[in-house]
């Protein structure tokens, strides 16, 4: 098919008639003012409107003054702006489009030749191909040279050592309340209690976030007949109470939503679900593995306390976790 | 001459006679750019990166990247006297005593938002019409990689309040460098500087997220522009426009006046929503600790899918010879994606590779008339909108009273029979509209007005469309498939014959299309 061309070019009001010229500038003109006056709006909502009022507006709801004004003042002084170039570029300046050629990207087959005549004319100075001994051992200088940016970032941070292994829970440390950190007395937990425990330290301020990022406990009361749990199982829980690390087994978030109905655990990032009566078995969702179960038992005085520490890793899994 | 032209004269004599730019400049500003709306978004993109490195410098000015705990005394009631780190404080601090600093800080997230939203648009535009083809492919590809950084550079400024919702996100971003095998625990540790949460975290991704990978992007996208520049705008056809030429408007003044303003709009709406439309309140979640957990916690929209896909996987590890691979995280959080990735990347080459069409390409497709690779695009949208919508499982289980269980077998099921349906349905649209333009072309435009023929039966009046317009319907090529026979003259097997084999396949389903209409066709119908 022909290409006819173009289509006639076709000229804008403004272009013909003075008046709507006039008329087009004026309206650029108050864009531009109301640009100015709403950066008015802003200082002075920054100057004199203190900090602490509001206002209800609907569908918003309670609005902080000077935050609105300092909003809008902003938003509505660019706006302006833009709106007025842009008017401005579109009723009054040239509009006829302009044609300019492309050429193609490949250079001249003269100048590829000439490149290549260079880089090999060089390369034949150098005599690399000739010289092996220099060759070799600037490889082994550059391969070496390459080394020490990676090993200056070694002490970024410890080695894991056993770190992910293992957690504060010892054979007899005693099961505290978060936030609150008492003791918890058995007798006390009635059935369909569940209590968030980490364990006791000497000293409460040595916690550090990382403690806090794999001790977590669950303790949760249900009747003990409504267990189905192998006999290992069954004999780490205390009369109906059982005890699940809070650190979710899929990537680590807290399972933090007990449903007292089904007695299930649910952790909110993935859904991963799991059933306390059997274990914390993995019922829904992407998790692969149980919650790791707490030891637990009474001590003299009738105070929680862990029989043994966990069993297995807790948390997210990792190359070097031996999870047989 | 004025004193202001003197003056101006002046200081330009005085750069040219130093480094004799006037000729460089003198060309540059005759340069002109073809006018489309969708030519704007990659502007979009650049400007609100502009507006990101603007508000984010003001949040610098008070934030304070440290993990160092300390007591909250500032005046948000609700949290005085609880301990937090002082990351997490000075953001309060900025957002409830520096005047304009919360608008700063919705300015600097919704921008974000809006960044990554301009770049995916930006990126499907450049898709869908073709423009990647050569000589663009460097284009692509460092546009892949600005998307890339852009994933990063928000997950990490998304981290750095340690807020309730951020503290989330990076327990989530451990168990994934963790799930990498061999390595990743070291990884972590080093990363982290320790067990998580560590000590060091938030101070290195804090430099990161403000001065090594702005760095990066503003390293990157100077060379991306300036191949735009220097390779010139791409045009979709029209009369006038051919693969030698490129039509449009010159950079000065109306380019120039277009562009500029067409930034303070993009600033203002931005700035709009900043004043009425509250992003990430951290203050309602209160600060970071492992052993606590708000419901319904979600990523900024680009994470979404990733979320989704990480939500749908099945629970798969394996347990062997003393360590554990977590497949249930390694496929959808870095294998699918690194898939996606990298095929996206390579995309103009294997197109290339499919029709054996290495001629540059300056005017667009229509996506219609390249059915196979509008149909691969909108497949791979569907894709990502079913990982999305599986990432919102738990908002829409209770917007819409569904249960979680139900949204996420419609995900698993979905991801893999949606995005193969969502491409036979495009290709078959593509093909109908493309009928469409051929009717239009031979029939013209339904005018609704109907006539009495002397035979007493009625029809509607066609009215010629515009030569203008008939060009455009018409001048797209269709380059046939490849022929490449397995068998060589003498009927014995070529080497490479699967090879060839798979790819005269996907040649001949890439030209696919209806024939379009030529002159001859036109001359025929009017003898009639
Ligand atoms: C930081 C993000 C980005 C910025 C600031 C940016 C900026 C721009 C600008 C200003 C243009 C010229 C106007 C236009 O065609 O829209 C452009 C063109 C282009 N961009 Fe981007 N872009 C970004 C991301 C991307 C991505 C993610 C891709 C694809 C994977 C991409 C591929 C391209 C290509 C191939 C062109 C040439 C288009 C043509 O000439 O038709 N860019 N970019
Ligand atoms: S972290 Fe619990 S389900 Fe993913």
């Amino acid at each position: 098919m022909q290409d006819p061309g173009p289509a006639p070019h076709v000229m804008r009001n403004a272009d013909i008639d003075p008046k709507a010229e006039k008329r087009a500038e004026q309206q650029v003109a108050i864009l531009f003012g109301l640009s100015g006056v709403s950066s008015l709006l802003l200082i002075y909502s920054y100057v004199f409107i203190a900090s602490d009022v509001f206002v209800f507006i609907p569908v918003m709801g309670s609005q902080n003054v000077q935050q609105l004004g300092l909003g809008l003042g902003m938003s509505f002084s660019l706006l302006f702006l833009g709106l007025g170039a842009i008017h401005w570029a579109k009723k009054l300046m040239p509009e006829t489009e302009v044609i300019n050629h492309r050429h193609e990207f490949r250079s001249s087959d003269e100048d590829r030749d000439e490149l290549v005549k260079t880089v090999k004319h060089a390369a034949a100075e150098v005599k690399l191909g000739r010289r092996s001994l220099i060759k070799r051992s600037l490889g082994f200088s550059l391969g070496l040279f390459a080394l020490p940016p990676v090993l200056l970032l070694r002490d970024l941070g410890p080695l894991p050592k056993k770190q992910l292994e293992t957690t504060n829970w010892k054979a007899g440390t005693r099961l505290v309340t978060d936030p609150g950190n008492r003791p918890i007395l058995a007798s006390d937990l009635e059935v369909g209690a569940v209590v968030q425990t980490l364990p006791e330290m000497p000293d409460e301020t040595e916690r550090l976030l990382s403690d806090i990022a794999k001790d977590p406990v669950l303790l949760i009361r249900i009747r003990a007949e409504e267990f189905q749990l192998s006999p290992e199982k069954l004999a780490m829980t205390h009369d109906g109470i059982i005890a699940f690390s809070k650190i979710c087994s899929h990537m680590g978030c807290a399972v933090a939503l007990y449903e007292q109905t089904t007695k299930h655990l649910l952790c909110p990032c993935h859904q991963s679900t799991f059933d306390v009566t059997r274990g914390a078995k993995v019922i829904f969702g992407p998790a692969a593995r149980p919650l790791p179960q707490l030891d637990i038992t009474v001590d003299e005085e009738g105070y929680l306390i862990a029989r043994a520490p966990f069993n297995e890793s807790v948390g997210p899994s990792y190359w070097e976790r031996n999870s047989q | 001459m004025t004193t202001a032209e003197k003056r101006l004269g002046n200081a330009a004599n005085f750069v040219d006679e130093r480094i004799g730019a006037a000729g460089w400049v003198k060309k540059s500003l005759n340069k002109v750019f073809p006018d489309h709306w969708s030519f704007m978004l990659g502007e979009v993109c650049m400007y609100s990166f502009v507006i990101l490195l603007l508000s984010g410098t003001f949040l610098t000015l008070w934030f304070d990247p440290s993990q160092r705990d300390v007591i909250y005394e500032g005046v948000y009631e609700p949290l005085k006297g609880i301990k937090m780190s002082a990351a997490y404080a000075s953001t309060l601090d900025i957002s409830f005593e520096v005047r304009g600093g919360l608008l700063m800080r919705q300015i600097h997230h919704w921008a974000a938002n809006i960044f990554m939203a301009a770049i995916v648009a930006h990126l499907l535009r450049v898709f869908f019409t073709g423009a990647f083809r050569k000589p663009r492919e460097f284009n692509w590809i460092l546009g892949i990689l600005l998307l890339t950084l852009g994933f990063v550079e928000g997950l990490f400024g998304y981290s750095l309040p340690d807020d309730l919702l951020s503290g989330t996100g990076l327990r989530i971003t451990s168990a994934i460098i963790q799930a990498i095998p061999l390595v990743g625990t070291y990884i972590s540790f080093f990363l982290f500087g320790g067990a998580f949460p560590g000590v060091g975290f938030l101070p290195r991704i804090f430099t990161l997220h403000v001065l090594l990978i702005p760095g990066a992007f503003l390293a990157v996208i100077t060379i991306h522009v300036m191949l735009v520049w220097y390779q010139k705008h791409t045009q979709f056809p029209g009369p006038g426009r051919t693969e030698k030429n490129v039509v449009g408007h010159p950079i000065l003044p109306v380019y120039m006046a277009k562009a500029g303003g067409f930034f303070f709009i993009v600033f203002g709406v931005i700035a709009f929503l900043s004043a009425v439309a509250s992003i990430n309140p951290i203050w309602l979640y209160g600060p970071y600790t492992p052993g606590q957990i708000s419901a319904g916690s979600q990523p900024d929209w680009y994470m979404g899918w990733l979320d989704g896909l990480v939500r749908m996987a099945p629970p798969w590890e394996t347990h062997a010879f003393g360590h554990t691979v977590s497949w249930n995280i390694l496929i959808p959080a870095l294998i699918v994606p690194g898939i996606l990735f990298t095929g996206m990347a390579f995309y103009p080459f294997i197109e290339s590779w499919i029709t054996g069409d290495k001629r540059e390409h300056h005017l667009l497709d229509r996506p219609r008339n390249v059915p196979n690779r509008t149909a691969l695009g909108v497949m791979s949208i569907t894709f990502v909108i079913v990982a999305l919508i599986n990432g919102g499982n738990d908002i829409l289980a209770t917007n819409f009273h569904l249960s979680i269980n139900q949204i996420m077998w419609f995900s698993r099921i979905g991801i893999f029979v949606l995005p193969p349906l969502a491409f036979v349905i495009t290709k078959r649209l593509c093909l109908s509209l493309q009928r469409a333009d051929r009717d239009l072309v031979l029939h013209g435009l339904e005018t609704g007005r109907l006539v009495r023929m002397p035979s007493g039966e009625f029809v509607e009046i066609h009215e010629p469309i515009s030569p203008q317009k008939r060009f455009v319907l018409t001048s797209h090529e269709q380059a046939p498939a490849l022929e490449l026979s397995a068998t060589d003259a003498r009927g014995v097997k070529r080497p490479g014959a699967i090879k060839n084999k798979v790819r005269a396949r996907l040649s001949k389903a890439h030209a696919v299309g209806l024939p379009k209409v030529t002159s001859e066709d036109l001359k025929e119908i009017e003898h009639h």
